[in-house]
C-alpha cells in the first residue's frame, strides 16, 4: 500500500506553498491594518513550514530534520504573534489606531 | 488520477482560496476566519505528507491558540475603521511584487530536477520524533523554549498598563 506522498510529486507541494507564500507577500504589502499584516505573515510562515516538511519527507525520510525545523517554525510563530500583538495593543493605546501608515514618527 | 492526487488538489484549492480571502475581504473578522480555514487546510497537507504529529500541532497551536490571539487582537484594536478596512492605495504594486515573486519561485521549481523516485516514504511515528528531538536537537529545543518564554513575558510587560498612564 503506497502512502499518499508517494503518489503526489514533490513539485505539487512546492507550487502550493509558493502560491501561499506569494499571497502572504501580497497581504503584507497591500493591507494597512497591523493585525491583518500579522495574519499575512502567518500565511507566509505556514508556506515555509510546508516546504520544510515536503523536502524532509521526499529527500531525508529517516532524519526528520525538516520536520524538527517545522516544529521550531511553529513555536517561533507563536512567540512572534504574542509579542507582535503586545506591541500593536501598545501602539493602539498610545495612538488610537492600528493602521501602520499612521504610525510614522520614526520616518524622516 | 489517484484518490491521493484528488485529495491534494482539493486541499490545495481550499488553502489557496482561503488565503486569498485573508488578504482581500474587507471585513477583518471574516479575514480571521479565512485564516483559520487556510491553517486547517495546511494541516491537511501534513497528513498527506504522513506527518500526523505536525497536523495535530498545527491544529492545536495555529488554528487554536494563534487564531484565538489574533481574534482577541482584532477585538482590542477596534477603531473607527473596523470591522471593515480597505486595502491601501499601493495594492497594484503589491500585486506586481508578489506576482513576480511567485513567478520566480514557480520558474525555479520547474527548472530544478527533483528526486523522481521517492522510494518509500517513512511514516514518522511520534515516538521517533520525541527520541530525535530530545537526543539530537536538545539544545535548540531548550533555546527555543527560552525564546518562547521571554517573548511571552515581554508581550505581557509591553502590553500592561503602567501606573499613572492615561
Amino acid at each position: 500500500m503506497e502512502t499518499a506522498a508517494e503518489q503526489i510529486p514533490l513539485e505539487h507541494f512546492l507550487f502550493a506553498a509558493g502560491v501561499l507564500f506569494s499571497i502572504g507577500v501580497y497581504g503584507v504589502l497591500s493591507r494597512r491594518n497591523a493585525v491583518l499584516i500579522l495574519m499575512s505573515v502567518e500565511l507566509m510562515l505556514n508556506a515555509v513550514a510546508v516546504n520544510f516538511v515536503a523536502f524532509a519527507v521526499y529527500t531525508d525520510g529517516a532524519l526528520f530534520r525538516g520536520l524538527i525545523f517545522a516544529v521550531f517554525v511553529i513555536i517561533i510563530a507563536a512567540a512572534e504573534v504574542g509579542l507582535a500583538l503586545g506591541i500593536i495593543l501598545r501602539v493602539f493605546r498610545n495612538r488610537a489606531t492600528a493602521n501602520v501608515d499612521e504610525v510614522s514618527q520614526l520616518k524622516w | 488520477m489517484t484518490v491521493a492526487n484528488l485529495v491534494f488538489y482539493l486541499i490545495a484549492a481550499l488553502a489557496i482560496v482561503a488565503a486569498l480571502g485573508v488578504v482581500t475581504v474587507p471585513n477583518v473578522v471574516h479575514a480571521a476566519l479565512f485564516l483559520i480555514l487556510s491553517l486547517l487546510a495546511v494541516a491537511g497537507f501534513y497528513i498527506l505528507l504522513s506527518n500526523e504529529f505536525l497536523a495535530i500541532v498545527q491544529v492545536l497551536i495555529y488554528a487554536g491558540a494563534v487564531a484565538t490571539i489574533i481574534i482577541f487582537g482584532l477585538m482590542l484594536t477596534r477603531g473607527t475603521d473596523l470591522p471593515t478596512v480597505s486595502v491601501g492605495g499601493q495594492w497594484p504594486l503589491a500585486l506586481l511584487a508578489s506576482g513576480a515573486f511567485g513567478g520566480a519561485v514557480a520558474a525555479a521549481v520547474i527548472d530544478s530536477t527533483w528526486p523522481r523516485d521517492v522510494g518509500e516514504v517513512t511514516l514518522v511515528s511520534i515516538n521517533d520524533i520525541g527520541a530525535v528531538l530530545f537526543k539530537d536537537w536538545l539544545l535548540p529545543f531548550e533555546i527555543v523554549s527560552v525564546v518562547l518564554l521571554v517573548a511571552l513575558i515581554g508581550a505581557i510587560v509591553i502590553s500592561t498598563q503602567e501606573e499613572g498612564e492615561a
